[in-house]
């Protein structure tokens, strides 16, 4: 299956970051956030494809890769979900609207959203994941009348963990859109699944023969989803997941992101499993 | 009518796959359906364990209560599953509360009978050994994944 891979489009010197300011950023859950950003100069086009990422940089602190958590189709909002963990993510979430950053991108592959057409699709993603994979859940559902049956399956650490929960709430209603959320941990208040989301996989109402699967989440995570999705019997041509490695140029040059043969800043993030499968089973790439 | 029901399951039921008609017929012959409404429990941490069940509709919590807490669901069980070894394994005694959380409609196996067949059938006993260890396997690695708090945060 082919997949498109786009290369940088606004910046004429991709290492060259360009202005873009804060217009709002607000909590998702306890430690994450999302920002809206604006290009300081209006002329400038985000277009991206789903599961692409930019370069952010939070001016004097650091540079990281952050995907693009948005609605491709909506050229006036340009979003990026991000978790705190560390300096510049922390950094991050305590900007302000009028606040400046610097952005380079968007970079790398994309999710087969495009290709996926005629199939039946099964998201499967816990934590943070569900960021990079809500732009191919916009596209899909944007015209949901050319693909089969759409299945979300989501793993969270707690309840209060769970992102989107208003969207996911109105997709549910709104589309003909499965979608299973499960948490690692959880008190009595909470009605709905407890367990590791591989075990939303088995009775997930999919077609095996049929289903192009999209996974983004933990690389342990994503190790165990790609075998239970093998056990049901998705075929591993049809089994795409997104890689995570530090980066600095994005651009395929440092060799920081290099996972055996690829590059994850220019080959991916989104990979076809065939082209990483050993790799992804093997500690510390 | 009611034995030809839980016989119709267990031949369709993927646990059960492969075994022998007559075993299939033993095994439904110790079966008794039950029905829980929500907030009723299907078995007690530290009680006896003389019974497994195959949930036939609705949703089950696995709870473990630690002193000066609430019950903690560690995990949820839903039509099709099997819920239970304790019967199996020497004390015999649950090892956590299973909780209704909704209408949970489930067939009760009878273990005391099972486990006196499997002691004078070692065949059948291997095959029980063999089938409950592969539901141990997957609930021991889904624990291991929660244990690694995947999603947890960096601090
Ligand atoms: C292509 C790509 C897309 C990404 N998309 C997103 C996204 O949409 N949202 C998002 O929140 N993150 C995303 N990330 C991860 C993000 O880039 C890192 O979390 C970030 O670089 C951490 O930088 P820091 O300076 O805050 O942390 P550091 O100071 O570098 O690290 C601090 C601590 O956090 C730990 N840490 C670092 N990264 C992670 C991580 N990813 N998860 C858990 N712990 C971590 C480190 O081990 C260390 O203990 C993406 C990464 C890649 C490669
Ligand atoms: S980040 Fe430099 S090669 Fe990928």
């Amino acid at each position: 299956m082919a997949r498109l891979t786009n290369s940088p489009r606004f910046a004429l010197d991709p290492m060259l970051p360009q202005r873009f300011v804060v217009e709002r950023l607000w909590r998702e859950t306890a430690d994450t956030f999302t920002v809206k950003l604006e290009p300081v100069d209006k002329t400038a086009d985000f277009a991206f494809a789903p599961g692409q990422f930019n370069m952010l940089y939070v001016f004097g602190v650091g540079e990281i890769p952050i995907s693009i958590s948005g609605d491709p189709a909506d050229n006036t909002a340009l979003l990026h979900t991000t978790r705190a963990v560390g300096t510049v993510t922390k950094a991050m979430s305590r900007l302000k609207p009028g606040d400046m950053l610097g952005l380079r991108g968007p970079f790398g592959s994309n999710w087969p959203v495009l290709e996926a057409g005629g199939h039946d699709i099964v998201l499967v993603t816990g934590g943070i994941g569900l960021a990079p994979l809500r732009p191919a859940l916009y596209a899909i559902l944007a015209q949901r009348e050319k693909y089969g049956k759409v299945v979300l399956l989501y793993g969270a650490r707690t309840p209060e963990d769970i992102l989107y929960k208003k969207e996911l709430a109105r997709w549910r209603a709104h589309f003909d859109l499965e979608v299973h959320v499960t948490v690692d941990r959880a008190t009595e208040s909470w009605r709905g699944n407890v367990g590791v989301a591989t075990t939303l996989i088995r009775r997930a109402p999919f077609d095996p023969q049929d289903a192009v699967a999209m996974i983004c989440g933990p690389e342990v995570m994503m190790r165990f989803t790609t075998q239970e999705l093998l056990r049901r019997g998705v075929d591993s041509s049809r089994i795409f997941v997104s890689l995570e490695r530090n980066m600095k140029c994005a651009i395929g040059f440092c060799g920081h992101c290099q996972f055996g043969p690829q590059f994850v800043c220019k080959d991916g993030p989104v990979f076809a499993l065939k082209r990483v499968e050993k790799l992804l089973n093997t500690w510390e790439v | 009518m009611y034995k030809q029901t839980i016989d119709e399951l267990l031949v369709r039921h993927s646990f059960f796959a492969g075994l022998d008609p007559r075993v299939i017929e033993l095994i439904a012959g110790c079966g008794l359906n039950e029905k829980f409404s929500a907030a009723g429990y299907l078995a007690r941490e530290g009680q006896e364990a003389d019974k497994f069940y195959l949930i036939r509709h609705g949703t089950v919590a696995l709870e473990l209560r630690a002193p000066g807490q609430g019950p903690l669901t560690i995990e949820t069980l839903q039509e099709g599953d099997i819920l239970g070894w304790s019967w199996l394994f020497s004390p015999h005694r649950w090892q956590f509360d299973a909780k209704a959380l909704t209408l949970v409609r489930a067939t009760a196996f009878d273990g005391v009978c099972l486990r006196e067949k499997c002691e004078e059938d070692h065949d059948l006993g291997y095959e029980f050994m063999k089938r409950f260890a592969g539901i141990m396997i997957a609930r021991l690695q889904a624990t291991r994944l929660q244990l690694l708090d995947l999603y947890g945060t960096a601090d």
